[in-house]
């Protein structure tokens, strides 16, 4: 196919694009904010020491991760369970960019929770049930990409990722509670306590909680920043992907 | 051979509609299709069987001299070869039908295609029930922990019932997905942890001797998780097989 | 005047931007045998699988006996029978039990008289005890037939149904074409060979680009005259 050889134009910025910026610059800003406030702006946990204090600062970040992959999940469920009524794609990639993002938050969650137990129970893994919660639903987000990566025909991937969606996340809650009947060791912050909790801090006088808002607010904002992106991304494959078809 | 054909076909009648009754009597054709097409290939029930015998004597060897009282191991060792040994017979419920191109002849039938569903969970759980029951008379002798028991009995088959009802609805989304055989475990296993738990709970509370109200929950769990998932997959199955 | 069994209409197809089916009408009769042409990939296969229920049209619809496709639950189905390529028949089982099978997923009451008939029709009762593993493909071909005409449907639609067979299986089906259409049945059937369709059925039409080119009785075709139309339809290649 003969072209024309041209010097080429710098393409034209569209709303969309401008969209993206802005909130890519705020993104920037909250998380700028948050590592601030947990590291500097939080005071330290009156009872713990040494090592133990500074690393209860991950908590924030921990708690953050928690909420993306909590958004994860409802986002790509609430998503899944459209695209099968409306059939329409759009659905189908807000909730496999759902997943991708949860899947970062959920590794984030279990990540930061391995800093903060080894020097607080000296152990890095426990059986608890929000670890155990965290980690099976990681897996999950896992198999549903591996599940899309091997079906080929669009409409069957959107289709059958969404049956998988909603088969798998049923499953979560009773995972959930299956493994708090097994005993726990990880500090309940909020709620009753649990009498074989350790490591638990003295909540969350001032300026503890406000880092905590913060860090939960600005993580739903980022969680939010990369799905948005990420469905742009997904929206141009597919386009892109149609258009080579037309052209072999 | 003939080349005419001469001989007049006895008029056929087809009883419509049906309701239930109907319903019930293809699930089970389709169950006894299967049942019987395993009788004569003995492809899969052999191997789950095999491994499953396999399977506990290499976990009796790793455990051996290292575990003083075998109790503390078999309950997990029992529930993760159900767990193992069930994905082969899962596979094979709808990997055949692909491969062998029949599967549009079921999707052409008169029926409610959850008939299909309802039929191959019903295969599967023979199969898988008979190669639980291998893993529960080796594990006997091999372990030498009495897991004959009836709550532990019931326990195995309300989880191989649930193991099931998910595993079929998975076979089915797989059937056509490239490496169907490995990826049916990577999908499976994390959805099956309730399960899992609550088996491995029950099993352990009975070995040591609780009662039946101390294990009532685990077993609220199983019910609960059965009942959830065949209800669901039932919604769902339709689905799947929409366009072959 | 014979009513209209199988009606398609505007029936359209893609798969994913390529357009299969774009506009597809025909309609066969009661008592028709029609005999539908197409190169490889145009759109024959999808076509019937379109018909036959298996796969949905973007656009269109189907009409069978009056009743649409895109209305009906799963009972219709109960009024069609499909041969494909693929045989659709369980090779662990011997040819009786599939039938058997199969007569229970239709619900044909006291199926064995009628079991026996169609295999006998077919010229498999010797075998029928035998596993389908063992069939060569003529015969398999033979039970595909038995199979589509067990619960006697009006619509008999056969997908390159003579593929592979020797020539007497070929005679068999040319024959079990001709009695089924002489009992009031709408048969469409698909092939690759113009001088068969010309001999076996009483009307031609041909799918080219997702249409139908063409459709003529067959009677009208003389020996060649299909061909010229095939190839002349082709001429742009």
């Amino acid at each position: 196919m003969a072209t024309t050889a041209t010097k080429s134009k710098p393409v034209p910025w569209r709303a969309v694009d401008i969209v993206q910026l802005v909130l890519g610059v705020i993104v920037v800003v909250v998380s700028a904010l948050i590592m601030w406030a947990a590291l500097m702006y939080a005071r330290p946990a009156s009872n713990l020491a040494g090592d133990e204090q500074l690393a209860q600062r991950i908590f924030y970040i921990h708690m953050g991760c928690n909420i993306g992959a909590l958004a994860g999940f409802l986002v790509s469920m609430i998503g899944s369970i459209i695209y099968l009524v409306t059939r329409k794609l759009d659905w189908d990639r807000v909730a496999q960019a759902s997943i991708e993002a949860g899947l970062v938050f959920g590794l984030g969650t279990v990540v930061t929770g391995m800093f903060w137990a080894k020097p607080t129970w000296n152990t890095y893994w426990t059986w608890d049930p929000r670890l155990t919660t965290s980690t099976i639903t990681v897996l999950v987000y896992i198999a549903y990409l591996l599940l899309r990566n091997g079906i080929d025909n669009r409409n069957s991937r959107a289709r059958y990722g969404s049956i998988y969606a909603i088969l798998a996340f049923l499953s979560v809650p009773l995972t959930f509670f299956s493994a708090r009947w097994f005993r726990s060791i990880h500090p309940v912050v909020f709620g009753n306590e649990n009498p074989d909790a350790q490591g638990g801090f003295d909540i969350l006088g001032g300026s503890m909680q406000q880092t905590l808002t913060v860090s939960l607010i600005g993580f739903c904002v980022l969680f939010s920043v990369l799905v948005i992106m990420r469905w742009r991304q997904l929206r141009m494959e597919d386009d892109l992907a149609e258009l080579r078809e037309d052209l072999a | 051979m003939r080349s005419e054909v001469s001989v007049p076909l006895p008029p056929v009648s087809m009883r419509t509609g049906g309701g239930l009754g109907a319903f019930l009597r293809k699930v089970w054709a389709v169950a006894e299709k299967d049942l019987r097409a395993e009788l004569r290939g003995r492809e899969v029930f052999s191997t789950m069987t095999v491994f499953s015998a396999l399977a506990v004597i290499i976990f009796g060897m790793a455990f051996d001299l290292r575990v003083p009282k075998a109790e503390m191991v078999a309950p997990g060792v029992l529930w993760v070869i159900i767990l193992f040994a069930g994905v082969l017979g899962l596979n094979r419920s709808f990997g055949a039908e692909m491969d062998r191109g029949t599967l549009p002849a079921l999707l052409l039938a008169p029926m409610d295609r959850s008939a299909i569903y309802f039929g191959k969970v019903i295969a599967n759980l023979f199969f898988t029930l008979g190669a639980a029951a291998v893993i529960l008379i080796v594990m006997f002798f091999i372990f030498d922990v009495d897991l004959l028991q009836p709550l532990i009995l019931l326990a195995a088959a309300l989880g191989t019932l649930g193991y099931v009802s998910v595993g079929t609805i998975f076979a089915a989304l797989t059937a056509s997905v490239r490496a169907r055989e490995s990826l049916l475990p990577i999908l499976l296993l994390p959805v099956m942890v309730p399960v899992f738990m609550a088996g491995v709970a029950l099993t352990a509370g009975i070995l040591d001797g609780k009662s039946f109200d101390d294990v009532r929950t685990w077993l609220g769990m199983l019910v609960a998780f059965d009942l959830i998932f065949l209800v669901v997959a039932y919604l769902l199955f339709d689905l799947i097989l929409e366009e072959v | 005047m014979a009513d209209q069994l199988i009606v398609v209409s505007g029936v359209q197809k893609r798969y994913g931007r390529k357009r299969v089916l774009s506009g597809v009408e025909l309609t066969v009769e009661q008592g028709c045998v029609m005999a539908l042409l197409g190169a490889n990939g145009a759109g024959k296969s999808t076509l019937m699988r379109i018909i036959s229920g298996l796969a949905k049209p973007d656009r269109g619809d189907v009409v069978l006996g009056g009743i649409s496709l895109r209305q009906t639950g799963h009972e219709l189905r109960r009024y069609i029978g499909l041969v494909t390529h693929a045989p659709l028949l369980y090779d662990n089982l011997n040819a009786w039990e599939n039938l058997l099978f199969f007569a229970r997923l239709y619900d044909i009451q006291e199926p064995e008289p009628r079991i026996e008939a169609v295999l006998h029709a077919v010229d498999l009762w010797p075998r029928r005890r035998d596993p389908v593993r063992t069939f060569s493909r003529g015969m398999i071909q033979r039970l595909a037939i038995a199979r589509a005409i067990l619960h006697e449907p009006p619509v008999l639609l056969l997908d390159e149904p003579d593929t592979g067979l020797d020539p007497l299986s070929a005679e068999m089906l040319a024959s079990l074409i001709r009695s089924m259409g002489a009992a009031n049945r709408a048969i469409l059937l698909t092939t690759h060979n113009l001088e068969r369709a010309r001999l076996w059925a009483d009307s031609v039409s041909l799918l080219k680009d997702g249409k139908i080119a063409f459709c003529a009785p067959a009677a009208n075709l003389k020996e060649g005259d299909l061909r010229r139309l095939v190839l002349e339809t082709d001429g742009d290649e």
